[in-house]
């Protein structure tokens, strides 16, 4: 008979951990992170993860508050560059060139890495004036028909342009909750990114805003890789094909997302995905 | 069910909606076996108001399949189970299916019971249907059993005696059907005796697909329609 709690026991078994169980490579990455530690000045916030993302997918990141998802997605594209305390060592390479080396600027980085936040954040502009803004400043249209052709085609792939055609000229911040967060992935789609990255896309809206926004992730996955950072288990077995557990800044399982969510193979996942104590 | 650590959830209420589910499995587990125990009673007794009872208690099995996935399918609505929860509510569904298949059969032979009593038809064959029927009957229980323990173990060694069952059903048929050839007048009550005994034999097969749930719930792994002998040496502990 087992006597021992499962809290202790799942206790033991984060102690144990001495890899991630699953595989965390892939067959042509298009994102690679090798034994990647990240520091808060001397706190460390993600201990040794290694993770590859690859391309047409979208893996979904799991765990409980404060595990390093959030962390680990930040690195992808160097946002916690603005942190002053933030360190990060081990390996993170795009297409294999180094994330972090001297020859790599962190502007041109972000555009082929795109991120949408929690929170739908139109800047203070125009529909149109908002998805135009980062096409602008990398220089990515010759004329104005151009750039038209960039807002019109980012606000058709983000699935918001025949709400918006009529009032381009309108305030971002004057749409839904649920139109201003696709309003931000097409500001992100505008730059022709590689990766999208997104932390907690949906928490701030409502179901149906939250399925439109994980139909047109199903859709952006043609062309693009997707990391998802999400609470929401059922949105995590919904819209990624690999799902990656984090707790306590390990990176405790990676895996299918049907074999994590039938059958997870450590215990502190299927603790997690389940509800229970640990 | 210590080792699914399903007391465990920080939801109180599912702890109980899980476990008020599992007692309700093994409740009408219970049943079926009095109705499988009873339905071979009149057989062999040629009790033809045992039988009759047998028969006419189905619908209980029935209403219980009915609670169960009623239950089953508001918990798969209102929490979103997954991984071994998940993996308990669909092998409860599943396993409820073969306890009502399993409580039909049980209904066969009691109807059966009552045409063969007026007859005392049965008698001739009681030692072979007896033993039939033991085999049949212990391995429902121990298939039950591993069930309600989670023992992968005991439903693999469960799951393997179907094979005997089979061997004595076909000595059983043999028996029958040369009877049949030799006095064709008694066709009728050989053809039922016959259905008696395909009866407690597809009450086997439904126990090997409860066995095969167990290993389903415990490992996560589907077995059906796997080389037994692969499962065996798979899933069954190696002796220490």
């Amino acid at each position: 008979m087992n006597t021992k709690s499962n809290t202790s026991a799942a206790s033991d078994a984060f102690d144990n951990l001495k890899e991630t169980v699953g595989v965390v490579t892939v067959d042509d990455p298009k994102m690679s992170a090798r034994n990647v530690d990240v520091f808060y000045g001397e706190k460390q916030a993600i201990y040794d993860v290694s993770l590859d993302i690859a391309n047409n997918e979208v893996i979904a990141m799991i765990g409980p508050s404060g595990c390093g998802k959030s962390t680990f997605l930040r690195c992808l594209n160097r946002m916690n560059d603005s942190i002053p305390t933030c360190r990060v060592t081990g390996e993170m390479s795009l297409d294999g060139e180094d994330l972090y080396g001297a020859g790599l600027d962190p502007v041109l980085l972000r555009a082929r890495v795109g991120m949408v936040f929690q929170k739908p954040n139109p800047f203070a502009k125009s529909i149109y004036d908002n998805v135009a803004y980062g096409p602008r400043i990398h220089g990515l249209a010759s004329n104005r028909a151009e750039l038209d052709d960039i807002v019109i085609s980012s606000l058709q792939k983000a699935g918001l342009h025949e709400e918006v055609q009529d009032r381009l000229d309108a305030p971002g911040t004057s749409l839904s909750g649920g139109q201003q967060q696709r309003l931000c992935i097409a500001r992100t789609i505008a730059v022709s990114p590689e990766v999208i990255l997104m932390d907690e896309p949906c928490s701030a809206l409502d179901p149906i805003a939250t399925a439109r926004i994980e139909e047109l992730i199903d859709e952006l996955r043609e062309n693009y890789a997707i990391a998802i950072v999400t609470h929401s288990m059922q949105q995590a077995a919904r819209v990624s094909q690999r799902t990656a557990y984090f707790h306590l800044g390990k990176l405790v399982e990676v895996g299918s997302t049907n074999n994590i969510f039938t059958n997870p193979r450590h215990e502190l996942t299927e603790n997690y995905i389940t509800g229970r104590f640990g | 069910m210590d080792k699914l650590h399903l007391d465990q959830h920080i939801s109180q209420q599912f702890n109980h909606e899980l476990e008020d589910i599992r007692n309700r499995v093994l409740a009408m587990g219970g049943l079926v076996e009095q109705q499988v125990d009873q339905g071979l009673t009149a057989l062999l007794e040629s009790d033809g108001e045992l039988g009759q009872q047998v028969a006419t208690a189905d619908f209980e099995v029935n209403a219980m399949e009915v609670e169960i996935d009623e239950e089953c399918i508001q918990i798969l609505a209102r929490r979103q189970p997954a991984a071994s929860d998940l993996r308990l509510i669909v092998t409860v569904i599943k396993v409820i299916t073969d306890l009502e298949r399993i409580g039909d059969e049980a209904e066969k032979m009691g109807r059966f019971a009552v045409d063969l009593a007026e007859a005392n038809a049965a008698t001739s064959y009681r030692k072979e249907l007896r033993r039939l029927g033991d085999l049949v009957k212990s391995m429902l229980r121990d298939a039950l059993d591993a069930f309600a323990r989670l023992d992968v173990d005991a439903a693999i060694k469960t799951a393997a005696r179907d094979e005997d069952i089979n061997a004595e059903y076909q000595t059983l048929q043999r028996l029958l059907a040369t009877h049949l050839m030799e006095d064709p007048r008694q066709v009728s009550q050989l053809l039922k005796i016959t259905w008696c005994a395909r009866a407690l034999e597809r009450i086997g097969d439904h126990s090997v697909n409860i066995c095969e749930y167990v290993v389903y719930l415990v490992k996560g792994r589907d077995i059906r329609h796997i080389n037994f002998d692969q499962v065996q040496s798979e899933f069954l502990s190696k002796p220490t």
